[in-house]
């Protein structure tokens, strides 16, 4: 059996509980939302924190998924499961969302992993993180006084495991701008079923009058984060969609990536298939565009 | 005295109606029925190692080795000791006291149970902790400081001889090199040296059959209870051999064979891994011995994995040659990685196993191989995981090495085989490294996997989309097994001879319990043992209780793997029913005043003979023989008798597989799209759970092919040692439309029900087959003839740029 090291638990009351808790053990404490990633870690001892703070409770006020305005907005304690179903996701944002939870770990896992949670482990590999990558969401944190700021994700995820969350602030939810016109997919080569990702590709596009208004793709698991392929989405906005613009994104992606050698593959490999997933994604993305 | 806590909620009534734990589609005898002690599992009500909880029971955790190849200065336990919940602290210097820092073990080397001089495999056993409960030991292994001197390390097999390499066993006398045991060989090898010169092709392939483990859903474990009081230890333990181990530990301990007891509840897997006697069970005895209380060790899964028995790690040298249009000889030089300590499970003659299979299916004029084993700074183990010992080598080489014959000699590698299969009427067949074959007919069943599989329209298909660029591959494999260890003359484990005990007593009531020396590791023997004794008795399998893994309750024998259960067991299983049954007739003839010689049976019944009408059941026979006031001298009440089988040959089950793949161009990654397997294993007594077996060990099969690798970096770091990093295969990585299951029968002829034994066939006959058919897909489109396993998206697609590698 593995055991994790002494530590404590408290349930929060409500967001703004969680985060006086957070305040009052001054960076002792984590949050645990799904625990998929957080008790893991902590059983391979990887992770020792004194206190964690179970935000399970807050349900009510953190699992839902809504339009507002031009935007989706998504709580932090949204699971898996509740993205992989919902009607409105695959209503605005066909495909990405789907296809990317689809795959995801396995139905227990997606049971009770959430959006919080994937966001705030800033794992390179994470499909979801991919998706709201190149779906150039943000994520609103809040912390004590209920202050609260919008920051974009590339200023979110700082590196591998590392994110700009503070101490005793939270994530609470998660703001994706819509478009019309949009297409999107997500591919993902894994060893297995319910793998972590060698390379995964999410490809958000609009296309209106035959022309590509809005350009997102991102690449997991070739870089420190989650990456967001700039050169590939300049090259797309105001272009008509084209099989050859996609392979020459897909070359892009290829060259901008950085991936690290280890058991999914060697970079060399990986490279490749960042090249290959990015241009597939592409396709499929224009492909299914609602115009 | 020590007693089993009861789970709360467990026995809550057999939900499905009628009596607790009938099944209601038993046939009396051999056919399909649903699994007798599924009730309990799909309800999650097994009783498995961790849910035995004493009064007063401790827990414990070991400290391992961070490095794979270190001296060891010191080891400071006070901090440890100081924890207020650690009862003890045991390292090698403590063992040494008692006579057990060191184990011998079944290949008749020795491991150390903790590590004193030095660590030789990273995660090696160093120290192993006791308190009041696992969150507490687990606590304490951080408090533990180990002062090492890191030495260099040997990973790698080819040059673990090298001059420079460093000694790894340094603590054996007269031990100057790796060398882990001396070369083995069989074969004549100037037969084979004249038939390769005489040979019209021949085809050359180093092959590697990676390091893989066995990987159970529970992990291995034990509670050891020593009772102070009256020296009776009680040991609950999941293994495969319980009686074999009963008398390992009397033999290590020096304790009374009759004072220890063996416990096996049910054991969730054991595929070899649960053969050895491991480090962390002598601990928990010994640490039962020091703390006067029970003491439980469970392993996590990363232990598991790291350090208890991984399989395979050959890596073989091979030819193959062929004359005439058929094969012809065969030449292996095999180098076996045994780790740091050689604990290979294997007969003790056997030092390769049955390596000999290596000929396969093929009547070959020559054939010669030689293995030789080294010690490496890796985990101990090369266990026969799901495999009849170093089968599953053999015949992945043997069948690699036939595509690859076929490649050279631009044939089919179906019509290949055909042309060299051992013909029906060959039988009994002696292969060229001198293995008696007992029965077969591979063109048949090889002929009806190809018209299940339309393979021509395969072939077909496969130009087709080669045409459009896409990649398809047909994999053949065509496997023969040595199974059911063994004859005792030439087999035995530790100077034990290789036999099994059945004891069988049918009461009043006309119920029977059946007790064996077999242990079930989810194989289903409650049924399919109560199927033989039904087939033979006529009795409902509902009514026959099988026991087994209570070695205070059960017959002598050597218990489950290499797929020898039915075989010998199975085998003992029908000899004592038939002793039943000749002690029913005396019974019967006084009943029927009638002579025993002139009683015929039919199942379930005595009768006389040309009077149908005049006779007795069973059920009225076992009434009568614990009751009846005049028996006759000679003639004891009761109705029960005991058998020991040694079985006069191994038997020799066989089948053909073919698997369909699609290999995506661009990220390598291998789609299993069809597998159809046709086996042979004999007489089938349950047809539901012989494909269960079959299905499991295709899934297997995929998982060893397509994924699964105990590797190491270069510092011998164990890299697969978790479940993220051991991938063991899914559902979805099965064909969508299920495995297309077919079979034949030939009958074992030597076998009292002539069956053959099958819980191993389909993971010794899956790997190469799926190997083959990534090949395939490559050598069509791109002409390229050989790669290793296990082949995931980035091996494959450095193999279909030209690059394949071994794996590292
Ligand atoms: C077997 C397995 C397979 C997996 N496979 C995949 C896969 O294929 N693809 C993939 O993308 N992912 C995969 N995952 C990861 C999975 O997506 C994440 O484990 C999970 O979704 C993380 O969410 P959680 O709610 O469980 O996070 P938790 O484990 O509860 O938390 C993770 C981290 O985020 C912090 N945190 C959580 N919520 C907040 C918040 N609101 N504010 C601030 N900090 C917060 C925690 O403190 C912790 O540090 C897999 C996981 C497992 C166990």
């Amino acid at each position: 059996m593995q055991t994790p090291a002494p530590c404590e638990y408290s349930r929060a009351t409500s967001v703004d509980d969680a985060i006086a808790q957070l305040q009052a053990l001054g960076g002792n404490a984590r949050i645990l939302a799904g625990g998929y990633s957080l008790i893991p870690m902590m059983k391979l001892r990887l992770a020792n924190p004194g206190h964690v703070i179970d935000i399970n409770p807050l349900e009510s006020e953190l699992n839902y998924i809504r339009q507002e305005g031009n935007e989706i907005r998504i709580g932090a304690l949204t699971r898996h499961v509740n993205m992989l179903e919902s009607d409105l996701l695959s209503q605005v944002f066909p495909h990405i969302f789907r296809e990317a939870e689809a795959v995801l770990a396995d139905p227990v896992v997606r049971n009770r992993g959430t959006m919080g949670g994937s966001l705030c482990q800033s794992d390179p590999a994470e499909d979801l993180s991919g998706v709201v990558v190149a779906l150039k969401g943000e994520a609103v944190l809040r912390g004590p006084g209920g202050a609260e700021r919008v920051v974009g994700m590339e200023e979110f995820h700082l590196g591998p495991y590392m994110t700009s969350v503070q101490p005793t602030e939270m994530l609470i939810e998660v703001r994706i701008p819509t478009h019309s016109g949009f297409g999107g997919a997500h591919e993902k080569v894994e060893r297995r079923a319910g793998d972590f990702a060698i390379v995964a590709a999410s490809a958000a596009l609009a296309i209106e009058g035959g022309r590509i208004t809005f350009a997102g793709v991102a690449c997991s698991a070739v870089g420190p984060t989650t990456l967001h392929i700039e050169r590939a989405e300049k090259a797309l906005v105001g272009q008509a969609p084209s099989e050859d613009l996609f392979a020459q994104c897909g070359q892009m992606a290829a060259a901008d990536c950085s991936p690290n050698s280890d058991g999914r593959g060697p970079a060399d490999y990986k490279r490749h298939v960042a090249g290959v997933l990015t241009t597939r994604a592409l396709s499929r993305a224009a492909a299914t565009a609602v115009s | 005295m020590a007693t089993i806590e009861t789970t709360p909620g467990r026995n809550p009534g057999w939900a499905g109606g009628g009596t607790w734990g009938e099944v209601t589609d038993a046939p009396i005898g051999f056919g399909h029925m649903k699994r007798k002690e599924d009730a309990r599992f799909i309800r999650g009500l097994g009783d498995y190692m961790d849910d035995v909880r004493l009064p007063g029971m401790l827990h414990s955790a070991i400290l391992r080795s961070p490095y794979a190849h270190a001296t060891i200065n010191s080891i400071d336990t006070s901090a440890a000791l100081a924890h207020p919940k650690v009862a003890a602290v045991v390292i090698a210097k403590d063992l040494e006291t008692l006579g057990l820092a060191w184990m011998p073990t079944i290949s008749y080397d020795t491991q150390a149970v903790l590590a004193g001089d030095k660590v030789r495999f990273h995660l090696q056993e160093v120290a192993f902790v006791i308190a009041t409960d696992a969150y507490a030991a687990q606590d304490a292994l951080q408090l533990i400081e180990v002062d090492y001197d890191v030495l260099p390390a040997v990973v790698n097999c080819r040059k673990a001889l090298d001059p420079d390499a460093p000694l790894i066993r340094d603590d054996k006398v007269g031990q100057v090199d790796n060398l882990a045991s001396p070369l083995w060989e069989a074969g004549d090898k100037a037969t084979c040296d004249r038939v390769f010169a005489e040979a019209d092709v021949v085809a050359i392939r180093t092959v590697l059959d990676p390091r893989s483990h066995p990987c159970p859903m529970e992990t291995c474990g034990m509670v050891a209870d020593m009772n102070p009081a009256t020296g009776q230890l009680n040991i609950y333990n999941g293994n495969q051999a319980p009686h074999a181990h009963r008398t390992v530990y009397a033999q290590v301990a020096g304790l009374p064979e009759q004072n220890i007891r063996i416990l096996c509840n049910d054991i969730g897997g054991g595929f070899g891994n649960k053969v050895p006697v491991y480090p962390g069970y002598v601990c928990a005895i010994a640490g039962s011995i020091v703390a006067g209380a029970p003491v439980k060790w469970i392993e996590d899964r990363s232990e598991n994995l790291a350090s208890t028995g991984f399989a395979r790690d050959y890596l073989m040298y091979s030819e193959m040659c062929s004359k005439g249009g058929k094969i012809t000889g065969l030449r292996v030089d095999a180098i076996a990685d045994h780790g740091a300590f050689d604990s290979t499970a294997q007969a003790t003659k056997f030092p390769a196993g049955f390596f000999h299979i290596v000929t396969g299916s093929y009547d070959l004029q020559g054939a010669h191989c030689q293995v030789k084993a080294v010690y490496t700074n890796k985990a101990p183990g090369g266990v026969a995981y799901r495999c009849s010992f170093r089968i599953t080598e053999a015949v992945y080489l043997v069948e690699r090495m036939v595509d690859a014959l076929a490649m050279e000699m631009r044939t089919d590698p179906v019509d290949l085989r055909m042309r060299s299969f051992i013909r029906s009427d060959q039988f009994p067949y002696e292969s060229a490294t001198g293995w008696v074959y007992d029965s077969g007919d591979y063109h048949k069943a090889m002929k009806l996997a190809l018209e299940m599989a339309d393979y021509d329209g395969l072939r077909r298909e496969q130009q087709e989309k080669l045409a459009k660029g896409e990649l398809m591959g047909i994999g053949i494999s065509f496997f023969t097994e040595g199974v059911g260890a063994g004859p005792r003359r030439h087999m035995d484990i530790l100077g034990l001879a290789m036999n099994d005990g059945a004891e069988l007593r049918v009461h009043p009531s006309g119920k029977a319990v059946v007790s064996i020396s077999a242990q079930t590791q989810g194989q289903g023997h409650e049924t399919t043992f109560a199927q033989i004794v039904a087939e033979e008795l006529g009795i409902s399998p509902n009514h026959i209780m099988v026991r087994h893994g209570d070695t205070d309750k059960t017959p002598y024998g050597l218990g489950t793997y290499g797929s020898r259960s039915t075989p010998v067991s199975g085998g003992a299983v029908a000899v004592v029913s038939r002793k039943v049954r000749d002690k029913a007739r005396q019974f019967a003839a006084l009943m029927l005043e009638s002579r025993a010689e002139d009683l015929a049976w039919e199942k379930g019944r005595w009768f006389v003979r040309g009077d149908p009408e005049r006779g007795a059941t069973i059920e009225r026979i076992a009434e009568y023989a614990y009751s009846a006031t005049n028996l006759p001298e000679g003639l004891e009440g009761g109705l029960d008798a005991n058998a020991v089988y040694d079985p006069p040959n191994l038997t020799y089950p066989f089948g053909a597989y073919i698997a369909v793949v699609d290999v995506d161009p661009g990220t390598g990654k291998v789609h299993m799209r069809r597998f159809i397997a046709v086996d042979d294993c004999g007489v089938r007594i349950n047809p539901l759970v012989v494909e269960g077996q079959i299905h499991g060990g295709l899934v297997e099969g995929i998982g060893q092919a397509l994924m699964e690798i105990i590797s190491f970096d270069e510092s011998g770091n164990c890299m697969n040692a978790s479940f993220m990093d051991y991938l063991l295969p899914t559902a979805l990585e099965c064909p969508e439309h299920g495995f297309e299951l077919g079979e034949t029968v030939t009958p074992c002829p030597h076998h009292p029900i002539g069956a053959k034994g099958v819980g191993e066939s389909p993971c010794v006959g899956s790997p190469p087959c799926i190997a083959n058919a990534v090949v395939d897909a490559l050598y069509h489109a791109k002409g390229i003839k050989y790669m290793d396993i296990p082949c995931f998206p980035a091996r494959v697609w450095a193999a279909m740029n030209g690059n394949a590698q071994p794996p590292q």
